[in-house]
């Protein structure tokens, strides 16, 4: 499978099922959308009439192209069959049974009113509860029990506000430093916080034991206060954003995110990205809203339009600020060319449901995060381990074959599949798919790969 | 006249061969939470033997 397209100034083919990314010339770009479907000659005679006169193209140049297109196809670089559908079955099976990643939700409450918030508040449509010591113990022992040969172990403290019960989050990670060694693991944890109760306690510990921290911001003051305040209604974004700066100052290095949230009302987010650096922050994400179909929030297909143009011009600032010495990262453009996932991982997926779960504050066990809440996909506790093997199953069959809608489709293994929790959300089926999703990811793959192949070329 | 430039990329078939040591981030548990792909994945082994 061949995905071609035009962007920045590069004529781009991507070979789906070798991983291959080629930039081309135009006469190489017109004869690769020939290629299957025209004789040599056909192709030929096409180009030579296409081209005739054009830049001194001679025939002879078209044809010592025919023959570096048929090289690479010879290669394994480009016209690679799909091979990968027979093993995908093996190849998921492969998480069966193992769990290297807990989100822990350390409390089901929070300190802001946000009223695009999945999680209601915090509270998951459900009480508000925090996470006790022991409960999250027995979540850990549980990780490292059903982690069979994995090494690294990652454990996000999520809420709700997880630092809303901080002391418990000091008391686990504390515990888990304590077994590592002689369990022979590597935790590895994460912090998502909305920034409100952030001090220099919390500073220093997450800057001492956090692999990675997320830090929820919106961009604009006017689009963060807009739904980011707290229970008297006041933004949060004059108390947060020092705090957050503080704590990347003092991070050192380390991984952070400054994450945020576009909606309806600002499908101009690059407007957002350009404060977030204007800020001082470098490690960027701005994520589509997740709501209910109907909600005042919800991103319309005329939002579509100017999402997806705001990528590109994502890609163009991102190129720019390269060349002026001052780059940034932005989290769904890191495409690691040579060093990416293996076809085992593009295959398989997110993990929701087998190798990752996430944990209420009363132990009990769902998928992911975005499940919580919906008993329908209680998988059990932590204390009992996984009960609902059926609905396990469904998550376990999840594989990029088995959605008939990624057959076709140039990105299934850049997306492997999607989200589950968006399918089910979008379809009422874990195995469906998210449409409007599936638009943006594959645009932000495109921009992704361009900015890559910029960096290499220029 | 070179027609094509070729990126330097991980051979998805080569590493049919030998991936699947599932010791890579899983995916949603480091930014978006609500958006998930696996392309901005890192593979651990690459990673380690860049060290």
């Amino acid at each position: 499978m061949i995905h071609q397209y035009k962007l920045g100034g590069y004529n781009i083919v991507l070979d789906i099922c070798s991983g291959s990314v080629h930039a081309v010339d135009d006469v190489a770009y017109d004869i690769i959308a020939l290629y299957e479907s025209q004789s040599r000659e056909d192709i030929i005679a096409a180009m030579a009439e296409k081209y005739e006169g054009v830049d001194g193209i001679t025939k002879a140049d078209i044809e010592e192209c025919y023959e570096q297109v048929t090289a690479l196809k010879d290669m394994g670089r480009l016209f690679t069959p799909d091979t990968f559908e027979p093993m995908a079955d093996t190849l998921k099976k492969k998480t069966a049974g193992v769990v290297k990643a807990l989100c822990l939700h350390i409390a089901h409450t929070c300190n802001l009113n946000c009223s695009y918030c999945f999680a209601s508040q915090g509270k998951y449509h459900g009480e508000r509860g925090l996470m006790s010591y022991e409960v999250g113990k027995q979540a850990l022992d549980f990780l490292v029990a059903n982690s069979g040969t994995r090494h690294n172990l990652e454990v996000d403290f999520f809420g709700g506000e997880p630092l809303m019960n901080f002391d418990v989050v000091k008391q686990l990670v504390a515990y888990a430093r304590s077994i590592e060694k002689e369990k022979g693991k590597n935790f590895r944890f994460t912090l998502t916080t909305n920034g409100v109760l952030i001090d220099d306690d919390v500073i220093d510990f997450a800057n001492k034991e956090m692999s990675n921290v997320v830090l929820s911001l919106d961009g604009r003051k006017e689009v963060h206060d807009r739904f980011r305040v707290d229970y008297a209604g006041n933004g949060s974004y004059d108390n947060i954003v020092p705090k957050f700066q503080k704590l990347v100052a003092a991070r050192g290095g380390k991984n952070y995110y400054m994450r945020g949230t576009f909606t309806h009302h600002n499908p101009d987010f690059l407007e957002d990205i350009k404060q977030m650096l204007d800020l001082g922050f470098n490690e960027l994400s701005m994520e589509p809203v997740v709501c209910a179909a109907g909600d005042p929030s919800e991103l319309t297909e005329a939002d579509k339009i100017i999402v997806l143009d705001q990528y590109e011009k994502l890609a163009e600032l991102m190129i720019n600020r390269d060349k002026e010495g001052k780059p940034f990262t932005f989290y769904h453009y890191m495409i690691d060319l040579k060093g990416g996932p293996c076809v085992y991982k593009r295959i398989s997926g997110c993990g929701s449901g087998t190798e990752y779960m996430a944990v209420t504050p009363w132990g009990d066990l769902y998928p992911c995060h975005q499940f919580v809440g919906d008993d329908k996909y209680l998988l059990g506790n932590v204390f009992d381990g996984v009960k609902n093997t059926a609905i396990q199953d469904e998550f376990l069959k999840c594989n990029v074959y088995s959605r008939k809608e990624c057959q076709d489709c140039w990105a299934k293994l850049y997306c492997s599949g999607g989200c589950a929790a968006n399918a089910y959300h979008a379809t009422g089926s874990v195995n469906g798919v998210y449409e409007y999703g599936c638009d943006l990811f594959r645009k932000r793959m495109e921009c992704a790969i361009m900015v890559a192949v910029d960096r290499e070329l220029r | 006249m070179k027609h094509i430039k070729t990126i330097e990329t991980r051979n998805l078939c080569e590493s049919a061969k030998k991936g699947g040591c599932g010791e890579c981030q899983t995916s949603c548990q480091s930014a978006c939470k609500t958006s998930c792909g696996i392309a901005n994945q890192q593979c651990e082994k690459t990673a380690e033997q860049s060290k």
